[in-house]
């Protein structure tokens, strides 16, 4: 079952299978961008191999491909980290080559070199490009030799949180610290005094030891209010190099996108032709091939700064692919075969607008987004409207588990203009069924609606400016709550004509209540609503599941008199949360600073807890003794477990 | 909003609506209540100069007082609600007929004969109604008459709707909120509590039984509520004890709170004497309503079968994957129930207490039935004996009241350890294969996993009478799993995981069972919702009688 459908009316693409280029590859990843991967190999006529950790023997991925293997537990360090059990991989099953995706071993110039020794094409850059991009403090040399603007800033690795404090000092407040070997956001902090630049410095440098086993760090100049835009090239191995248009990412939260289009509302011609040859002549200079990312932070002058190149297919890699009719993994498949770019800078189009939404597994209440885990009960993707592309991995049943990202899948459309692509994207988003975790769909409706975002005035900051108590679900208009609580008042009338309805022969015969009119109360956030409605015709039948649009809403509907009664109900008493510190996500403890007895000041540390390779800081909310530690290192926590009691 | 245009063109019913929105900060009520809102000393008259017409008028609004206006209120201040507007909440509008409004007590000692200690219809509202249209009894004590307290006329009330409800046929719920006896009376309140005891066992089998605990309820009267099918609680404002606290202190000297002792969270997750909590009167008289449509009016009529929208040929392609590869690790039995169920519509009962077990009612294409499943998720989903003791009782009230029973089994096996043999696993145990041998209900068993030993022939096996035994592709039947098994086939023997791959291949695997015809067939997990829907189509008219008996007798 081809469930992860990557369907692409906008390809322009032909695919050749008399084209030679490799027999059977191998997918080193997971999850939708394995998917997406595999799909592009089929098409081509090349059979593929899928690895998978143990957890992962029935996932999409693994069911699409024409031979898995299992490399491993589920602990990625274990399996798609696991490059030993990849290269045996990529021996038992006589791969000539092998796809990395993006993320795990991507950029891993390790990975790239033993492939190479065993005669095996990395579809990929060079090693060379891979080490020279991938280390920030060598990238921006390199960038500032090849007349790339960059960010003013410290080009060298940070000893300690001392010497941290010492530069930012030298550079100026604010500061961004990040981790050397870094990407993705992770092991990111952005510091604006002394205290949390070493804080900062601890932080990122546990988070970069942890995901990418390298903890150099350095430290730049953080620009306030710019945008992120990306600008994807592609180069092949005999000089040539072109730049596809940019991406417009600037709708992030904690440094990792959520929002992307293509193109941006932002660039002139000029300025996208700047950007687009500044990161075409970066490729040239580091003799780059395959399909990279030339990244860049835009202030509101339109100045742009080099911010770093990924050297692998980006997550929001369809909206360029929609726009310019290209089918990257192809180009990346061809070049890596060694065929020259068929095509010139003056033939790359804009055609319409492309649009990504990435559907998280994850509470968008909480912090924009805290991960939540559990097994997708009901899942549906909106495939069947036109112009919507949906990149998944996951299919019914699916779990989402702690030990990978939380990405549910990338909901992409497709319009002539920007107005029809958002329109759409509003369209797919309601038709969006997700049931058994929390996902992100309600934030995601709102930020495509919002007039700032519509009229294109967006910035990295978009979310906390926005939304600056954190995200609280979806205002209801007037007619809105109207028409809800019509809804609300429609649906219990007709659950409670079906509730009187028993079909075969009975021994007691059934009084119905013989009604014409009920009247009823809603609640509905704090307001009750009195609402009467009266019968009209005798089939009331919900036929269709309706899912959430928007946020979700509690809703009460009682009778009358039930309603006019709820007065006398006690009041629960709510736990007290400022002496009780729970898990906000499920995650696993990595320390715990306190102990039962400590004294403890309001915001301090109590304990971290990682998720989906994010630490987070749990600090107290009061200032206290601490009675009882109820989880300790290592200790895998769910969502809502008590960690801590207070005094 | 797309949403609500979906649902607006799937309602025609919402173009007829024409409401106004009027945003009121209390709900003014004007129905039958209003009659409570006579004067507090409507009680108090002099009967003499009154015709027959205006006595029966002044009885009337008295009864409906209760306890008076005051008593009232302090049940409204303690968070619950009088004995009639339960009845209210609890019934379908105006359906209620009420029996015994003019019984007074007859105590003539400690000044009780006096006027003001006569409240007509005494301490209890007794009567039949109508769930969603269908016939039950009732009886509500009233807390503000006595503290609730059992009288003999109190019991003879309550009596008089069981014997009806027994003849008719037709389910009896009980509304519990009362101090206990009716001190003054002495005997006659013992006697009282015997005659109800004594009906509660009568009617067990023939009629539905509820409890509702909604108040206090302890000493002797804790026995009817135990006696009955099914013992539901109110958090925080209901108490089920034998003594209280103030009496454990003298005997025992433990402190404890009422709570504690016998709060809701007690009796749902330590004790399991009771079935289920509500968060308070109104959520719970509400939840009971949907309940009782779950259940047949009497042991003479088949399980209700409702209006199902959910197709019975809807396929489940989440189950494929949902039995994890390694047969090691957990996953949710209730995500399996709630696939296969009508609308994931499932009552469990006893949620919080031997979690090893999942039980509770659903539909299957409209018409009710007994969920029972080993819950791998907690302790593995082994059975011990809080599991087996809730999994029987559970079992025998569905076959009481011919209500079908669904069995999904993934057990490794019986609880091994000393507590469990000092309590009596065996004892406990057998009462499960017991329930499970002399059930004549369809049984329909759904292997997904393990079912090793003993358990396996306890989870409504082949060999227990199961109708329809059906294994999914990851089903081992087996005495044991492998490593134990290898230990003792192979005892000395070198090549230990040579041996243990060797029996992992012939025994880890549901064909075993198959070619023995232990299981009918290996399904695909994504249809069992189909193929048990069409099951029980065949099976509803299965006819399977156990020999004469006077009673069989359980191992208790």
């Amino acid at each position: 079952m081809q469930r992860c459908g990557v369907i692409i009316c906008r390809y322009s693409t032909v695919y050749d299978p008399n084209e030679k280029t490799f027999d059977k590859i191998l997918i080193a990843n997971r999850g939708e961008i394995a998917c997406r991967v595999i799909k592009t190999c089929k098409k081509m006529g090349i059979k593929t191999v899928a690895v998978h950790s143990d957890v992962d023997s029935s996932a999409v991925h693994v069911k699409m491909a024409d031979e898995a293997v299992c490399v491993g537990p589920a602990p990625t360090s274990k399996s798609y980290l696991n490059m030993d059990a990849i290269m045996n991989a990529i021996k038992q099953t006589g791969a000539q080559a092998v796809h990395p995706g993006y993320g795990f071993l991507s950029e891993n110039k390790e990975f790239a070199k033993r492939l190479e020794a065993e005669g095996v094409t990395f579809i990929g850059p060079d090693t060379h490009a891979i080490q020279a991009m991938g280390d920030k403090i060598e990238s921006k040399l390199i960038a500032k030799a090849a007349k790339v603007n960059t960010i003013p800033g410290f080009d060298g690795v940070v000893k300690d949180a001392e010497e941290a404090v010492k530069i930012a000092g030298e550079i100026g407040y604010p500061v961004m610290i990040k981790a050397s070997a870094g990407g993705g956001g992770k092991g990111m902090r952005i510091a604006w005094n002394d205290e949390e630049t070493r804080e900062g410095f601890r932080f990122s440098s546990q988070e970069a030891a942890s995901s990418f086993g390298d903890d150099r760090l350095l430290i730049e100049k953080f620009i306030d209010n710019p945008r992120h835009i990306e600008i994807q090239v592609l180069a092949d191995k005999h000089g040539n190099a072109l730049w596809l248009n940019e991406r417009e990412c600037s709708i992030q939260r904690r440094n990792q996108k959520v929002v992307e289009e293509a193109p941006s509302t932002f660039l002139d011609p000029d300025t996208r032709r700047a950007m687009g040859e500044q990161a075409v002549s970066l490729a040239k200079a580091v003799k780059y091939s395959s399909a990279g990312t030339v990244e860049f932070l835009v202030d509101t002058k339109k100045n742009f700064y080099f911010l770093e190149m990924n050297t692998r297919l980006q997550v929001e890699h369809p909206i360029t692919e929609c726009i310019t009719g290209l089918d990257l993994v192809q180009q990346m498949i061809l070049i890596a075969k060694g065929y020259k770019l068929q095509q010139k800078q003056s033939d790359i189009p804009i055609n319409g607008w492309a649009i990504e939404s990435r559907v998280y597994a994850e509470d968008p209440y909480k912090s924009f987004g805290l991960p939540s885990i559990g097994r997708l009960s009901q899942y549906q993707e909106p495939l069947d409207l036109p112009n919507v592309r949906v990149d998944s991995g996951i299919q019914e049943g699916s779990d989402i588990s702690i030990y990978y990202d939380p990405m549910i899948s990338k909901l992409v459309t497709y319009g002539k203009t920007r107005e029809e692509a958002l329109k759409k994207m509003e369209e797919a988003l309601d038709n969006y069924v997700i049931r058994g975790v929390t996902h992100n769909i309600p934030l995601l409706r709102e930020i495509i609606v919002h007039p700032r975002f519509v009229s294109g005035d967006i910035s990295t900051k978009f979310l906390p400016e926005v939304y600056p108590d954190g995200f609280k679900g979806h205002m209801l208009t007037a007619g809105e709550r109207r028409e809800l609580l019509a809804t609300a008042a429609a649906l219990y009338v007709a659950a409670q004509l079906r509730s009187q309805k028993f079909l075969g022969d009975l021994r007691v015969s059934i009084v119905p209540a013989e009604s014409r009119q009920w009247e009823l109360c809603v609640e509905l956030d704090q307001g009750v609503h009195m609402l009467g409605v009266s019968r009209s015709g005798n089939n009331y039948t919900v036929s269709k599941i309706v899912q959430n649009i928007t946020s979700h809403f509690k809703l009460r509907v009682l009778s009358k008199l039930a309603a006019y009664l709820s007065k006398h109900m006690p009041e629960k008493i709510p736990e007290d949360t400022s002496s009780i510190l729970r898990s906000p996500m499920p995650g696993s403890v990595v320390a715990v600073s306190v102990k039962p007895g400590d004294n403890v000041a309001e915001g301090q540390e109590i304990c971290v807890i990682e998720a989906m390779k994010m630490q987070n800081s749990m600090t107290a909310a009061k200032t206290a003794k601490v009675k009882s530690v109820h989880c300790k290192a290592g200790d895998t926590v769910g969502e809502g477990d008590l960690l801590v009691e207070l005094e | 909003m797309a949403t609500y245009t979906l649902m607006r063109s799937s309602l025609g019913l919402l173009h007829g609506l024409k409401c106004s929105f009027k945003s009121v900060g209390q709900i003014p009520y004007t129905g039958v209540l209003t009659q409570s809102k006579v004067l507090q000393n409507a009680r108090c008259y002099s009967v003499s100069h009154l015709s027959v017409q205006e006595r029966i008028e002044k009885k009337r609004k008295a009864a409906l007082t209760g306890g008076g206006q005051l008593r009232i209120a302090a049940q409204h201040k303690r968070g619950k609600l009088t004995a009639r507007e339960r009845l209210e909440l609890l019934l379908d509008p105006d359906s209620f007929v009420e029996y015994d409004m003019f019984v007074e007590h007859r105590c003539s000692d400690f000044g009780m004969e006096a006027d003001h200690n006569k409240y007509p219809g005494d301490s209890v509202v007794t009567g039949q109604g109508r769930i969603n249209g269908r016939l039950v009894y009732v009886f509500s004590q009233d807390f503000t008459v006595f503290g609730g307290s059992l009288s003999g006329a109190h019991a003879q009330k309550v009596c008089k709707i069981m014997d009806q409800a027994m003849m008719v046929g037709a389910p009896v719920i009980g509304l519990n909120d009362s101090g206990g006896a009716r001190i003054q009376e002495g005997v006659e309140s013992l006697a009282g509590y015997a005659d109800i005891f004594l009906r509660n066992v009568m009617a067990s089998g023939v009629v539905p039984q509820i409890s509702l605990i909604m108040g206090p309820c302890a000493g002797g009267a804790v026995y009817s509520p135990a006696l009955t099918d099914f013992t539901f609680m109110v958090k925080d404002t209901s108490y089920l004890f034998i003594t209280g606290p103030d009496v454990v202190k003298s005997v025992t000297n433990e402190d404890v709170t009422q709570e504690e002792l016998g709060g809701a969270k007690t009796h749902t997750t330590v004790s399991g004497v009771a079935h289920r909590a509500f968060e308070n009167d109104i959520d719970a008289l509400l939840n009971l309503r949907d309940f009782f449509n779950f259940l047949p009016l009497s042991n003479k009529d088949p399980a209700p079968v409702t209006e199902c929208h959910d197709p019975r040929d809807r396929l489940v392609p989440g189950l494929d994957t949902i039995v994890p590869f390694e047969s090691t690790k957990a996953y949710d039995m209730l995500d399996i129930v709630h696939g296969i169920v009508d609308e994931r519509e499932f009552f469990e009962i006893m949620p919080n207490y031997a979690k090893n077990i999942v039980v509770g009612f659903a539909r299957m294409n409209g018409r009710t039935v007994g969920i029972v499943g080993n819950q791998p998720k907690v302790a593995s989903g082994c059975l011990d004996i809080n599991s087996s003791v809730k999994g029987a009782r559970f079992v025998r009230f569905c076959d009481a009241f011919n209500i079908p029973i669904i069995t999904f089994v993934d057990v490794p096996g019986f609880l091994p350890g000393t507590a469990q043999e000092y309590g009596g696993i065996i004892r406990h145990g057998a009462k499960l294969l017991y329930a499970f041998a002399e059930a004549t209900v369809p049984k329909i068993t759904v292997i997904t996993r393990k079912a090793y030993g003993g358990a396996y022939d306890v989870m409504s096996s082949k060999h227990l009478r199961g109708d329809v035994n059906y294994a999914w592709p990851s089903a081992e039947v087996a005495v044991m799993g492998a490593k134990g098994a290898v230990q003792i086939i192979f005892r000395g023997k070198e090549n230990q995981a040579e041996a243990e791959a060797e029996y992992v291949e012939k025994f880890a695997n549901p064909f075993p069972a198959a070619v023995r015809g232990f299981v009918d067939d290996i399904i695909q997990p994504s249809t069992t919702r189909k193929r048990i829907c069409r099951d029980l189509e065949v099976l509803a008219s299965k006819k399977q009688t156990n020999p004469w008996k006077k009673h069989a007798n359980i191992p208790l």
